[in-house]
């Protein structure tokens, strides 16, 4: 008997192993199937079958593995993403040898265009810089919604589609009679390439905008194509150094290639490697992204009370100056990226534990002191009027703060009991059109409203 | 899902996964093993599912909040996803029993309607 029990030990451990393999299966899944297979011998060895029988048996009645795998697949698409497990039946999965080469053909595309008004004398420097700061959005988004369009199989029509925002965008930003170096050029430099990501967006998740889990995959995806982004930066940076070293010790100048060639091409392409690491190589990404979470969450958190706890003991009130509002704008975007991380990669099912408690913890101190400097930024509005710098950071602030302050309300009912962690990852979802409304109305309505001062 | 037995079709398996499982688990909480052995004893052994397919229903009616699942040690000291219902699964219930009486209701004055013109009913061809 103890020799079957080992046996059924074996062959369990063994179908484990095969079941695991099923992407959209987790481990806590694979335990209620294993429970489920040990009831089943059980019974079965009841009626007196042989114990080797029973397995055979139990394993046949829980389904075929592919089969199973899809279903799991199906109720879960947030698992979807790590591996597209339904890939193979929707028939568009591309060659593992194209994908690449299609990739970098565009990487390089981008990297030509980006370089390509210079050969009409439109270069960074001079008076042509202001050319740039209309224009850097144009020249690496058409290729990343190519390539998200011909990864997806959207065809002519749906790319078309996607790229008429971004013609209609560049016809308004060049007519627009931009002073030059003036307030509303950068700040339209700066919402522009947000409003159109947006669109990239709608390219990234096909059809489906509406669905509240394709605009987390969307969310993921952003905060991925960031990561990625910032890795293959700080490797460039490592590249240049050793370049401009290196010539250095031969005594040949190397700063103008990097410059001129090395930073612009590489910023461009490095976008579209990115989006392609990020579509590859996801898993690896997936375990990255809620690791930073985790670390970077105490952290601020900690840094934020005990910002707090100084200001009330040395009764400093918050200082104005011209950059501070931008500053706190910044400090809650990276709160909310936090969130936006946590939240995109928790287990919805899984009770409070203590990391909510910190995440509520660091948004409610975010909420207060932003509260703080914007009671100190309002005074001064109201002081000084509204210029379009100060306008755009309040609106951002006043957007970002009622995200904040809600998501916060929202995680304490659920730390309660009362709400469902589904809420709050649907909250964070349907806020993101508000977003892409604010950047465009900054970027194409003030520069009219603040006649482009 | 697969039947066996008398073919049953497979939307008709699907449809009634929701109800099914639902109203067993208003009898009780319950887990995956047991549910199914419900199932079957409910339909007399004719709606047999295949046993892997009950838990992405059982997920998704999870997902839903018409169900609650928590591990739980069993007697044997294994560990068990236990299943119970919440009270929108109930609401839920209710609502699919209107819907299952009505379609119910129409199939039977309908049968009725084919009983009183034997002419009509297929058997017939064999004589």
């Amino acid at each position: 008997m103890t020799a079957d029990a080992d046996v059924l030990e074996q062959q369990i451990a063994e179908w484990r192993r095969f079941v695991a393999r099923g992407r959209a299966i987790t481990v806590a899944d694979v335990e209620e199937l294993e429970g489920h297979l040990r009831d089943q011998v059980e019974a079965l060895t009841g009626t007196g079958l042989a114990v080797d029988e029973a397995f055979l048996v139990a394993v046949k009645r829980i389904g075929s593995l592919d089969a199973l795998s899809r279903e799991f697949a199906r109720e879960h698409s947030a698992r979807l993403w790590r591996q597209l497990v339904l890939g193979g039946e929707d028939g568009d999965v591309r060659s593992s040898r194209t994908e690449p080469m299609v990739a970098v053909i565009l990487a390089v595309a981008a990297a030509v265009a980006i370089k390509l008004p210079a050969a009409f004398g439109l270069d960074f420097a001079g008076k042509s810089g202001d050319f740039y700061a209309r224009n850097l959005a144009f020249f690496v988004l058409p290729f990343l919604i190519g390539y998200l369009s011909w990864k997806r199989s959207l065809g002519a029509a749906g790319l078309v589609r996607r790229l008429v925002p971004l013609a209609v965008a560049a016809v308004l930003v060049n007519l627009y009679p931009f002073r030059l170096h003036g307030h509303t050029l950068y700040l339209t430099a700066i919402h522009l390439p947000i409003a159109l990501w947006l669109v990239v967006g709608l390219g990234y998740v096909g059809l489906a905008w509406r669905g509240s889990a394709e605009r987390m995959n969307f969310i993921r995806f952003s905060g991925e194509l960031f990561i990625y982004y910032v890795l293959i930066a700080l490797g460039g940076g490592v590249l240049s150094l050793f370049t401009v070293g290196m010539f250095q010790a031969i005594g040949v100048q190397a700063e103008w290639f990097i410059q001129r060639w090395l930073m612009p091409c590489g910023a461009a392409g490095a976008v579209l490697i990115g989006a392609w690491l990020v579509e590859v190589k996801q898993s690896v990404i997936e375990n990255m992204a809620p690791v930073l979470t985790r670390i970077f969450t105490p952290l601020f958190t900690l840094v934020l009370l005990v910002f707090l706890g100084t200001m009330i003991w040395t009764g400093h009130g918050v200082d104005i100056q011209r950059e501070v509002l931008i500053g706190f704008d910044l400090l809650l975007v990276v709160v909310l990226g936090l969130l936006l991380y946590a939240v995109s990669a928790r287990d919805p099912f899984a009770p409070p534990g203590l990391f909510d408690t910190l995440q509520l913890i660091l948004v409610v101190s975010a909420l207060v002191v932003d509260g703080v400097a914007l009671a100190a930024i309002g005074a001064r509005i109201s002081e000084f009027g509204f210029t379009p710098n100060r306008t755009a950071a309040l609106g951002e602030n006043l957007i970002l703060l009622v995200n904040l302050g809600w998501s916060a309300w929202l995680y304490l009912r659920f730390m309660r009991g009362r709400a469902r962690f589904v809420d709050l990852e649907r909250w964070q979802t349907s806020y993101l059109p508000i977003y892409a409304f604010w950047a465009l109305l900054v970027a194409i309505l003030f520069p009219l409203v603040f006649k482009f001062v | 899902m697969m039947v066996q037995g008398m073919e049953i079709n497979k939307d008709l398996v699907a449809a009634s996964a929701t109800p099914l499982v639902l109203a067993i688990l208003a009898e009780g909480d319950s887990y995956g093993y047991a549910i199914l052995r419900r199932v079957s004893e409910l339909s007399g052994g004719r709606l047999e599912w295949s046993d892997g397919m009950l838990y992405p229903v059982l997920h998704r009616l999870e997902r839903l909040g018409y169900i609650v699942g928590e591990w739980q040690k069993s007697d044997t000291g294994r560990r068990r996803k236990y299943y119970r219902i919440t009270k929108q699964g109930k609401d839920q219930l209710a609502a699919e029993r209107r819907q299952w009486q009505a379609v119910d209701d129409a199939l039977r004055n309908v049968w009725s309607l084919l009983a009183a013109q034997p002419v009509l009913i297929p058997l017939s061809r064999g004589i």
